[in-house]
């Protein structure tokens, strides 16, 4: 990492216009901006405010169930033979991921603005879920935006969001994946934006979702940080995270920011190779433009028309990835490096066998590094791995690939 | 003075309203659109929006989505339009020629090679969707250096200060929307745009363009007693869609539109 940067001056970006150095800002058509203004205002007030924080830690508490364990995963370290490593269980969080923390939030504010309708844009499903649930919960009405592909490798999260009496709309358009997604979820909020507060998913998106979800997340990463003191005496030397659009890898980074000599990995989906131009790796491959209301790293072509990616994960097959991962990136804060398909599958068995514990095909990619990052650590060093969700909702995809139909 | 200002000065002093077509360009083939301008300019459009393909056209409705979807088969970008802008203007040294698309083509070509390209081709405006004027300060004083006016939307969100804020920047005209929702979505409402306009115009003497929901030509005869431009897009792409295999019929079908509209507005 450079030594010149200041670590604290980075910790408190964005500025006032949402920018994280050249990054992120709001790039939207001009219907949308007076809603983000608005909500920058709303957030800004709330989050400052007592009474809201009060509600947000209790829901966190009681509804989500955090604090999640750090677990020391005794039989992985062995195994892999090299530095300890520990698991931030995100997995255990009611509705099976890290996205419950952010849902949790945004439907706080939703509710404090009055909204009656939400929207959501979902990948694997879970940021999906994780919206209907909150949703149900709050008595709003949910439409949720699915990539039509997505929709069918993730049958039961599809499934789930129908339980929880939210509308899932199939997107047919483009890449049906998780961009599509969020290009028809922005189509409705501009079209609905009196009545509907739009739940982004990840730290990405026009300011103030970037730092809005950010902050929602960070409780992943203030919680590791003392949990790793309590347990460990002292703070881990690498955190490593699965990078989609960055949200749990960002929440879990933030805390430490300032912590110079702990290191950050974030690990972008791979696919059948980043020699391949088959993965999902802007941050490792692509170059910087701007999509989706900000400017961040993205997989475009030269003609500057996005190009299709591919992961067997559907929650990192997207072509951008959060903003502020692009400075951090740039500043040589974090370090990006990927996971290929098979190196996830791989480290999917691996956990599921040596610590019986299922991870989602996402953070097997951030468990698939750790394990090779271990073994060229020493044994009295620390790694915190985020285990951003359960594997549950990927079991059609492993059966798939054993060649079983369940 | 810009191709832009002088043909809305010249509308005036007639007291017409500029007829303002939108197709995307390379649809549904690349050369299909050299023509298609020129036959629109035949039947009365007095300034042409040529939309840019992009692969996520996110403030667009699926009329205009399937356009770029077309235009992208045949992999038409951001310098083939460039160059369909060079071939017409061979032969049109009148007509202003709006760039209208999102940001991102023009980021990855660099500001400052785009506008010594668009420059260099005839293009006489840009309307960056996703690029509002608080991130748009070099990209403008990059336009302005080459004389090319940067064109600003505004909307029925956009409020009293916001509304100065953006006359401050935007050139040539701005493009007020008519609808909140996408292009190609619901009619307007006539009365609520001569009430914005209203307001708008305390704050800017530059031409207000309307788009989004003109349907027909009674939409657009109804729009241009209010307005100093009238925008249509989606009408124009459905029926270029239509005719997706029976190409030689667009260029005279789609004028025909422009026709009806031209005549609707002018009497
Ligand atoms: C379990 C899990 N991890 C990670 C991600 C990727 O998102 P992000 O990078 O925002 O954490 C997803 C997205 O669906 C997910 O479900």
């Amino acid at each position: 990492m450079p030594t010149n940067i200041d670590l604290k001056a980075l910790s408190q970006l964005p500025d006032s216009k949402g920018h994280f150095g050249p990054y992120g800002g709001r790039f939207v058509s001009e219907t949308l901006m007076a809603a983000l203004k608005q909500l920058e205002e709303t957030y800004e007030t709330l989050w400052r405010d007592p009474a809201f924080q009060e509600e947000f830690d209790k829901d966190l508490a009681h509804y989500v169930g955090r604090p999640s364990p750090l677990y020391h995963a005794k039989h992985l370290t062995e195994h892999v033979g090299g530095a300890q490593i520990y698991l931030k269980r995100e997995d255990l969080n009611h509705t099976g991921a890290h996205k419950i923390n952010n849902t949790i939030g945004q439907a706080l504010l939703a509710k404090f603005t009055g909204k009656p309708r939400v929207i959501a844009e979902t990948g694997a499903g879970q940021h999906g879920v994780a919206t209907a649930t909150v949703a149900a919960r709050l008595g709003l009405e949910c439409q949720v935006y699915m990539g039509a592909e997505d929709v069918q490798r993730q049958a039961l999260n599809v499934y789930r969001m129908k339980l929880l009496g939210a509308e899932v709309i199939s997107v047919e358009s483009g890449t049906r994946t998780l961009k599509d997604a969020m290009n028809e979820a922005m189509r409705d909020w501009v079209t609905n934006v009196d009545d509907t507060f739009y739940i982004i998913g990840t730290a990405a998106g026009p300011h103030p979702y970037p730092k809005l979800v950010r902050d929602f997340q960070c409780v992943i990463g203030r919680e590791a940080r003392q949990q790793c003191l309590e347990q460990a005496g002292r703070l881990p030397d690498a955190l490593v995270a699965c990078v989609g659009g960055g949200s749990n890898a960002i929440g879990l980074f933030h805390p430490f920011i300032e912590d110079a000599d702990v290191k950050m990995y974030g690990v972008e989906a791979g696919g059948y190779g980043v020699e391949t131009g088959q993965h999902a790796a802007p941050l490792s491959a692509g170059s910087p433009g701007v999509l989706h209301g900000n400017r961040t790293y993205l997989m475009s072509d030269e003609g500057g028309q996005i190009i299709g990616t591919h992961s067997v994960s559907a929650g990192l097959d997207y072509p951008g990835v959060g903003p502020e991962h692009s400075y951090l990136k740039d500043t040589g804060r974090a370090e990006y490096v990927d996971a290929t398909d098979d190196e996830a599958m791989d480290a999917f068995r691996a956990l599921t066998r040596i610590e019986g514990i299922m991870p989602a095909i996402e953070s097997s990619h951030a468990v698939a590094y750790a394990m090779k990052l271990a073994k060229e650590m020493d044994k009295d060093q620390i790694i915190v791995v985020n285990l951003s969700g359960r594997g549950d909702k990927d079991i059609h995809t492993v059966a798939q690939i054993d060649g079983i139909n369940i | 003075m810009s191709r832009i200002s002088t043909s809305f000065e010249k509308l005036k002093k007639e007291g017409r309203t500029a007829l303002i077509p939108y197709v995307t360009a390379g649809d549904p083939a690349p050369g299909v659109t050299v023509e298609l301008l020129h036959g629109m300019v035949e039947a009365g459009a007095d300034v042409i929006e040529l939309g840019v393909p992009f692969s996520d056209p996110m403030a667009d409705g699926p009329v205009i989505q399937l356009a770029c979807e077309r235009a992208l088969l045949h992999n038409t970008r951001l310098l083939d339009v460039l160059a369909m802008v060079a071939e017409f203007r061979e032969k049109d040294a009148d007509t202003p020629i709006v760039l209208m698309g999102y940001l991102n083509p023009i980021e990855i070509l660099g500001y400052q090679t785009f506008a010594e390209e668009a420059k260099k081709a005839g293009v006489d405006g840009v309307l960056t969707v996703d690029l509002p004027p608080e991130e748009s300060g070099e990209f403008n004083q990059i336009m302005r250096a080459h004389d090319i006016d940067t064109i600003y939307l505004l909307a029925p969100t956009t409020e009293d200060e916001r509304i100065k804020y953006i006359c401050e920047h935007g050139s040539g005209y701005l493009y007020y929307v008519s609808v909140k929702g996408v292009t190609g979505s619901a009619s307007l409402d006539v009365q609520a745009v001569a009430d914005k306009l209203d307001l708008i115009r305390e704050y800017t003497t530059v031409p207000l363009g309307v788009g989004f929901g003109i349907k027909d030509a009674e939409s657009a005869k109804a729009v241009s007693a209010v307005a100093d431009g009238v925008i249509v897009g989606s009408v124009l792409v459905n029926k270029i869609a239509e005719l997706v295999k029976d190409q030689q019929q667009i260029a005279p079908q789609v004028s025909a539109i422009i026709k009806d509209m031209r005549v609707a507005m002018d009497s």
